[in-house]
């Protein structure tokens, strides 16, 4: 009884965890079959543990090829739709002008469409342009569907900035070249790199698009997908569990370093 | 539609805020805005806007792929299409509506646990909700074949519990398998698409003022008053804004229904996919993606007017 009145009084943290393992489920099995020594062409069943697949993880002809591929078109398509993205972003976010609501809905629009919708239509302007699918196409695919993300992360981050640090830096005699670098640009650089973030992950793990537009091009999702058919080598869960590993080492990183950081301005502030 | 993910939980707010009444500081230059936009605006038209011109043109293009396809505007392409795969239609509509209710429901306590009682383990909640996200989803969903495997655990206690009985006569299982039915598909989907009602919900709880619960509380509202009329209604917009970031991939997905279902289990995408990348029907295909189009973004907007959060957008 005892325990049951415990579990009703925290009945929203024992489902709230519940959701949280069911999310994470996957993630153990994945990890845990990265250690097995399946039989037959399938990595679905137990069978014995094994260390042959994290000693040799590029053992499988073609995967480590596609995981390259797969950074590659990443960091291009990033990198293109975090520049693009910023500066629509600053547009919107700083500037009245005409066709202001014309703009914001061109880039609602993709967000708001399937992606499998935004993949045929692409895949039919390069069927009849006579384009050649392969890297160029999925780049090209990757960077279009990236950027209204890195716009709107941007764009809120400017929004919330307060105009009159532009408007105290001016006073102060900064010119506006120096206002944007020294005032503006630290303080929108969070909601930059959230983009970049963002369109890094959203590319490096796309499979709808990239599977329409890149031709016999294989990217690592597709690699994965392709073994779903075929069989699928340990090695593949070797990769999932180390880019969540990565991940989470990352975040915890940077989450120390950003703590240590704040704790130091706060010691450099009272000691002033 | 932010991304909480990552801007939301790490970056305080700058200070003030929107000041009141402030103005941007520059106005130098009408074409500067112009300028800004030429470049994203200029490669959005022409690979957002122009391939929808080009798909609308496919759709109503009659041909063969030897004889080569031309414009006839042969709109009964539409017709024959939506005659012949409304069943994967409404099965989207029924899979990608019953994924977001059910995300909806475990999400809610999810996004509530981190806003109001994670404490200090927060930071570590959030974490592992956004980690999953860097493993590829296909190795991820592909592990669901091995948890719904036949004869595994789950099936297993499924079974001995009577579930997949019951589960069976609503035609969601067949027999003694969850893999390659409904209910594998739905909870594939469910599964995928979590997090992105869990992140908006959480965005929406957290913006609320503790001091309201007190409020409600010092005026006797008992617990489940102040959820029903205080937090709830507070988080309106991030429910809204969760359902359409889980309904909208739901609706199109072909993944889950292509790995964890069977030919009995078959959506609208994966019925676009193959008409476009096997069978070659290029204007049915057009045709078809049109028309999911058409009904996500009648259903999108609907949906946002009636729950008035346009700031959305």
């Amino acid at each position: 009884m005892a325990l049951l009145a415990w579990i009703r009084r925290r009945l929203v943290v024992v489902f709230g965890l519940l959701t949280l393992a069911y999310l994470l489920l996957p993630n153990v099995v994945v990890t845990v079959f990265s250690f097995n020594d399946p039989v037959g062409r399938f990595n679905y069943s137990w069978h014995a543990f094994s260390t042959d697949a994290w000693s040799d993880p590029c053992g499988v002809s073609g995967l480590c090829g596609s995981l390259a591929l797969s950074l590659q078109l990443a960091l291009w398509a990033t990198l293109a739709a975090t520049v693009l993205g910023t500066l629509i972003a600053f547009a919107l976010a700083r500037h009245r002008f005409r066709g202001r609501g014309a703009v914001n809905s061109l880039i609602f629009l993709p967000m708001a469409m399937p992606e499998v919708v935004m993949a045929a239509s692409l895949l039919t302007l390069f069927l009849n342009t006579g384009a050649r699918l392969g890297f160029w196409t999925v780049l090209i695919a990757h960077i279009t569907f990236c950027l209204s993300f890195v716009v709107t992360a941007v764009k809120a981050r400017v929004m919330s900035m307060d105009p009159r640090l532009e408007q105290a830096a001016q006073d102060l005699y900064a010119g506006p070249a120096q206002t944007f670098l020294r005032v503006t640009l630290p303080i929108a650089w969070p909601g930059i790199a959230a983009g970049a973030l963002l369109a890094f992950a959203l590319s490096f793990d796309d499979f709808i698009i990239t599977n329409f537009t890149a031709g016999s091009t294989v990217t690592f999702p597709m690699y994965v997908w392709g073994s779903a058919q075929r069989g699928t080598p340990v090695q593949i869960n070797v990769v999932g569990t180390a880019m969540f590993l990565v991940a989470v080492l990352v975040v915890v990183v940077s989450m120390a370093v950003g703590n240590g950081r704040r704790r130091m301005q706060e010691m450099t502030r009272k000691q002033a | 539609m932010t991304s909480p993910t990552l801007t939301g939980a790490a970056s305080p707010p700058a200070p003030g805020g929107a000041a009141p009444g402030a103005r941007p500081p520059r106005r130098r230059g009408r074409a500067l805005p112009y300028l800004l936009l030429l470049p994203g605006l200029l490669w959005l038209l022409v690979f957002f806007a122009l391939p929808m011109v080009h798909q609308a043109s496919t759709s109503v293009q009659t041909g063969s792929l030897e004889a080569g396809y031309e414009v006839t505007w042969h709109f009964a392409t539409y017709a024959d299409a939506v005659a012949e795969y409304w069943p994967q239609f409404l099965r989207s509509v029924l899979y990608a509506g019953t994924a977001t209710v059910l995300c909806l429901l475990l999400g809610y306590p999810l996004a509530y646990l981190i806003a109001f009682r994670a404490g200090r383990w927060r930071n570590l909640v959030m974490i592992l909700v956004i980690a999953p996200f860097f493993t590829s989803f296909l190795i991820r969903t592909l592990a669901w074949k091995t948890i719904l495997a036949d004869g595994g655990v789950v099936v297993d206690a499924l079974n001995t519990l009577h579930v997949l009985d019951v589960t069976s006569r609503l035609g969601l299982t067949a027999g003694d398998r969850v893999l390659a039915t409904p209910l594998a598909v739905v909870c594939g989907l469910t599964y995928n698409f979590l997090p992105f009602m869990v992140l908006p919900l959480y965005t929406s709880l957290e913006r609320i003022d503790p001091r309201l619960h007190e409020a409600a509380a010092d005026l006797h509202a008992r617990p489940a008053t102040v959820f029903r009329k205080v937090t709830l209604p507070l988080s309106m917009p991030g429910v809204v804004a969760g359902t359409l970031l889980t309904f909208i991939p739901a609706g199109g997905d072909y993944v889950n229904a292509d790995l964890l279902g069977s030919t009995d289990t078959r959506m609208i995408g994966n019925v676009i996919q193959t008409q476009f990348l096997r069978v070659l029907d290029y204007p049915t295909a057009a045709a078809l993606s049109f028309v999911l189009m058409a009904v996500i973004l009648v259903a999108v907007s609907v949906h946002i007017r009636r729950s008035g959060t346009e700031e959305l957008l």
